[in-house]
């Protein structure tokens, strides 16, 4: 069976699976990380979204084929350092944002990866900018969600 | 930019209200013989010192049942007899423990009873520790979780209970301190003598502890000395979110519970007849079992992705589902037919008729249906999001064939509900896989699962009648006509969902139900409101309640349409028509905060609606953006259409525990709405829903939801807790519909409103019945 290596949220990491199997199952099923949800499995709802070299991206998506043994995958696991919060976690805190919570790691790894883009494109954070954030939130918290962007970002 | 916020709470007037001071009366609580300090409330006399409170301004036409008894009394009612085995725990570590017998999909119904129980015991809500309570059927009817009735029905027994456990802490204090104990202060889990001398709970609890089973009367903390309820409290599970530490059902590691999903049929509720394949799908990469179930084939592996391979390989033949052939034309004309007639005869000063068709929704939450099931050796283990675990219990003990008593069930924090999860299709199906396959599973709905063969809020019409004549409006009926909303979990007990089994017995339940909820706000004259439901095979629950929506919207819609007949503006008519001040106080709020009658540009105009249920009252004003450029924008795989670009929202919901909390439900219940009335439907085709994933099912998303949005929530008089957790809904609903009609100058017949538009994707194929997912996930990072 083919071996896989990569790093996941600083660690390095070695799996034995098909090519085919897709990272979410790689990183929830076999690897017992499960801040990235399922959701839709068809990168629609967005709600596993995580980090691949520091860009946003959907493991459900992916096959674990195509990552590389030099990939950094960060889940909302490896967010934080240490203790220390992510300025987008706190801010997410600070607002109490989350209902139910399911789709929230998936929320505040794109909301990290719209404000790194928005700054490295030179371009607003402004609500244009927001609502290009694809995530569902079923629960409705769209607002709360919109407020914690714009106070995490300030702190980025 | 959103901008939410609290009215300042009125000052307080002495002397008023219609109920002695809560401090005054007294309670009966319940000392468990323990090793340590085991409180329980006793309920059922609550009745002796403080009968039901009945509605109080005189109202000028007949009494709506609602207003003096309605869905919350009857759940509360039906919980009296045993509520009494509800348990606060004091730790030997400070801490207190209690398992609510209630589930939590995000309501935040833990941090308000953290709340409650940290106010009358002196305690800060991080020291308070509350679980999900397993299914306890001893507690008969007092473990459901449903119209929005937790925080009424378990507000007064947790503080008898905590109430009582803070007396005994006290007497154990001043016994071991030798003070008497009105010289004793309680803060934060300490209790402090006069002469500086702290106890906490922790070192007391052995003594204050009971060695025989007694009741004791206690008294409440009043009011006005709360420090914490009433307070803005963020969720206590908030960090755990966003660290992604919060464990839901499929998170759990059980031993050897591999991933398992089930291959459905193309019809809704199609069953198999035989599997072509199954010995290869057996040998396929991860597959460790695959069997025929009742509700299709289960594919156990060791990877999801894997399990949903297998099933997309699977060739399996068929049996027609329970509505083959049927669609949305079909379903409707039987609704029509089943329509209850009028009993004031058109003709009768100038008569209004109105016809509206509400379509198939989808209450799918993000976390799909799931359970955990171990069933081995004649016992059944499970684990899952479950608002119903008692009666979900008894049916998997029929299903399995075992004793109610062999089958534990547990309750997991659930990732959403909306009405889903009254039922517990996934532990069922999980159970029954479990024991064919003889080994745990974790078994997960797909999405397509969940879209498709899920539960659904049934299709409905309403249609009004009315009579105006220059200036009053003389006869108001509604007759509500649906596919049978399924209500076999009953009250959250064995009796109730059985009666709810038998013939007919849904129909009366639901008809209950509909009587204890509708209420016509506004004095129409000779007003009515019939439900007639028809059974036709589908399988539906209720959605962030189950007619309120539906029927506030028709109605909403026809008073703006009896104000024009009137002459009057719409804000005018309401405040003339409404059957108190309690409820032009909400309206009031609405219009002035959210400048009602500002001038507003050609295509763009604003609606308002209000809605009485839950003890409250609500009002919402919306303004919406009909304009092309605003409807034809673009996104990508998604339905922009009109825009709400503001919402106002008030509520009066009598005390409410944490305003956080309650402002969190309505702006979940506004962004539901703008969902019902304008993107998100069903479309039934061939006997089967087409919508497969969230890319044809437009839930709102950023690109839709307001930008701004004020929700105020006014002091009340009450010392008694209403309901939240849909009251955000109808009033929002039927202001959308009305602002549109003003916006477009078209009053829609169907909602939501984009229904009969193409589709704006390639519906998914129904075989195999699961999408593949894409590989190219790495080109889209951003």
């Amino acid at each position: 069976m083919p071996t896989h290596t990569f790093t996941l949220n600083g660690e390095r990491v070695t799996v034995d699976v098909e090519d085919d199997v897709r990272l979410l199952w790689v990183i929830r099923d076999m690897l017992g990380i499960t801040g990235p949800k399922y959701g839709c499995g068809i990168n629609v709802c967005k709600a596993c979204t995580c980090h691949i070299n520091g860009k946003a991206f959907n493991p459900c998506s992916v096959p674990v084929g195509a990552i590389h043994e030099s990939d950094e995958i960060t889940t909302i696991e490896g967010l934080a350092d240490g203790d220390d919060l992510h300025p987008m976690q706190q801010a997410w805190l600070d607002r109490d944002v989350p209902q139910c919570g399911y789709c929230q790691p998936g929320q505040i790894m794109a909301a990290v990866a719209k404000v790194r883009q928005c700054q490295r494109e030179g371009r607003d954070l402004d609500d244009a900018a927001i609502e290009e954030i694809r995530n569902i939130c079923r629960c409705g918290t769209y607002q709360r969600i919109r407020e914690a962007i714009k106070a995490g970002a300030d702190n980025m | 930019m959103a901008n939410h916020r609290f009215a300042p709470p009125k000052a307080k007037e002495p002397g008023t209200g219609l109920r002695a001071p809560l401090g005054r009366r007294k309670f009966l609580g319940y000392l468990v013989a323990a090793p340590t300090l085991v409180v329980a409330a006793e309920f059922t006399r609550q009745t002796v010192f403080d009968g039901p409170s009945a509605s109080a301004a005189p109202i000028p036409s007949a009494p709506q049942t609602p207003e003096a008894y309605d869905l919350l009394d009857l759940l509360r009612d039906a919980s009296r007899p045993t509520a009494n085995l509800i348990r606060i725990e004091v730790n030997k570590d400070g801490t207190v423990s209690f398992a609510l017998p209630r589930s939590d999909n995000g309501q935040g119904i833990v941090t308000s009873t953290q709340m409650i129980i940290a106010e009358e015991m002196g305690l800060e809500v991080e020291q308070v520790v509350v679980t999900l309570a397993d299914a306890r059927p001893e507690l008969l009817f007092n473990q459901i979780t449903g119209g929005s009735s937790t925080t009424f029905t378990t507000y007064t027994p947790i503080r008898v209970a905590a109430a009582l456990a803070q007396m005994r802490l006290l007497d154990a204090a001043a016994q071991i301190l030798q003070q008497d104990v009105r010289t004793l202060t309680a803060r934060s889990g300490l209790i402090t003598g006069a002469a500086g001398r702290a106890l906490s709970y922790g070192e007391l609890t052995e003594a204050a502890a009971s060695r025989v089973d007694e009741q004791v009367e206690v008294v409440l903390k009043p009011r006005e000395d709360f420090r914490i309820i009433g307070k803005p409290h963020n969720k206590t599970d908030a960090r755990d979110i966003v660290t992604g530490k919060k464990c839901f059902a499929t998170d759990l590691q059980i031993p050897d519970a591999l991933p398992t999903v089930i291959c459905r049929a193309p019809d809704l509720n199609g069953t198999p007849d035989s599997v072509e394949n199954i010995d290869e799908v057996r040998d396929m990469p991860g597959v460790t079992d695959v069997e025929v179930v009742s509700t299709g084939v289960a594919v156990r592996a060791k990877t999801f992705g894997q399990a949903i391979d297998g099933v997309r390989a699977l060739r399996v033949n068929w049996n027609d589902g329970t509505v083959h052939g049927e669609s949305d034309e079909t379903i409707l004309a039987k609704l029509r037919a089943a329509e209850l007639p009028m009993t004031v005869p058109a003709g009768v000063g100038e008569t209004v008729d109105a016809s509206f068709t509400f379509y198939f929704k989808s209450n799918s939450s993000l976390e799909t249906n799931c359970a955990i099931a171990d069933v081995r050796g004649g016992r059944a283990e499970i684990w899952g999001p479950m608002k119903n675990p008692v009666t979900a219990q008894a049916a998997i003990a029929r299903k399995l064939g075992i004793p109610q008593s062999a089958v534990t069930v547990h309750v997991t924090q659930g990732g959403g509900s909306f009405g889903r999860k009254l039922f517990w299709d996934a532990a069922l199906e999980a159970a029954e896989v479990s024991q064919t396959m003889g080994k745990p599973v974790k078994l997960m709905w797909t999405r397509a699962d969940d879209s498709r063969q899920g539960r659904v809020h049934p299709m409905a019409t309403s249609r009004i009648r009315a009579s105006v004549t220059k200036d009053s409006v003389l006869s108001f009926e509604q007759r509500h006509t649906s596919v049978a909303t399924d209500f076999t979990h009953g009250l959250g007990d064995a009796i109730t969902a059985t009666g709810a089994r038998a013939p007919l017995g849904n129909l009366t339940f639901a008809e209950s139900i509909f009587e204890l909820t509708q209420t016509t706000p506004y004095d129409y004259g000779v007003s009515t409101r019939l439900l007639n439901e028809v059974e036709m095979g589908f399988n539906t629950s209720s959605m962030r309640n189950v007619y309120s929506p539906d029927v506030a919207t028709a109605r909403e819609v026809v008073t703006d349409q009896l104000a024009a007949k009137v002459g009057q503006d719409p804000y005018e008519f309401r405040r003339a028509f409404l059957r108190n001040d309690r409820m032009r106080a909400v309206l009031d709020a609405v219009a002035k905060e959210g400048r009602w009658g500002r001038s507003m540009k050609k295509g763009t105009a604003q609606g308002l609606g209000f809605h009485t249920e839950y003890k409250g009252v609500s009002a919402a004003l919306v303004e919406i953006d009909c304009r092309p450029e605003t409807v034809n924008r673009e996104i990508r795989e998604g339905v922009t259409g009109p825009r709400v670009t503001r919402v106002t929202f008030a509520v009066e919901i009598g005390l409410v525990i944490n305003p956080r909390g309650l402002e969190a439900q309505i702006m979940g219940g506004i962004n539901d709405a703008i969902a019902l009335i304008l993107s998100s439907s069903l479309h039934l085709t061939d006997g089967h829903f087409v919508e497969a994933s969230w890319d044809n099912y437009f839930y709102t998303r950023q690109w839709n939801t307001p930008p701004e949005m004020n929700i105020i929530i006014l002091d009340s008089p009450g010392d008694e807790p209403g309901g939240a957790g849909e009251f955000g809904l109808a009033a929002t609903c039927g202001a959308i519909a009305c602002a549109y009609a003003r916006a477009t100058g078209k009053t829609p017949e169907y909602f939501p409103i984009n229904h009969k538009d193409p589709f704006p994707f390639e519906p998914k194929p129904l075989v195999p019945p699961i999408p593949e997912s894409p590989t190219d996930g790495l080109r889209h990072t951003y």
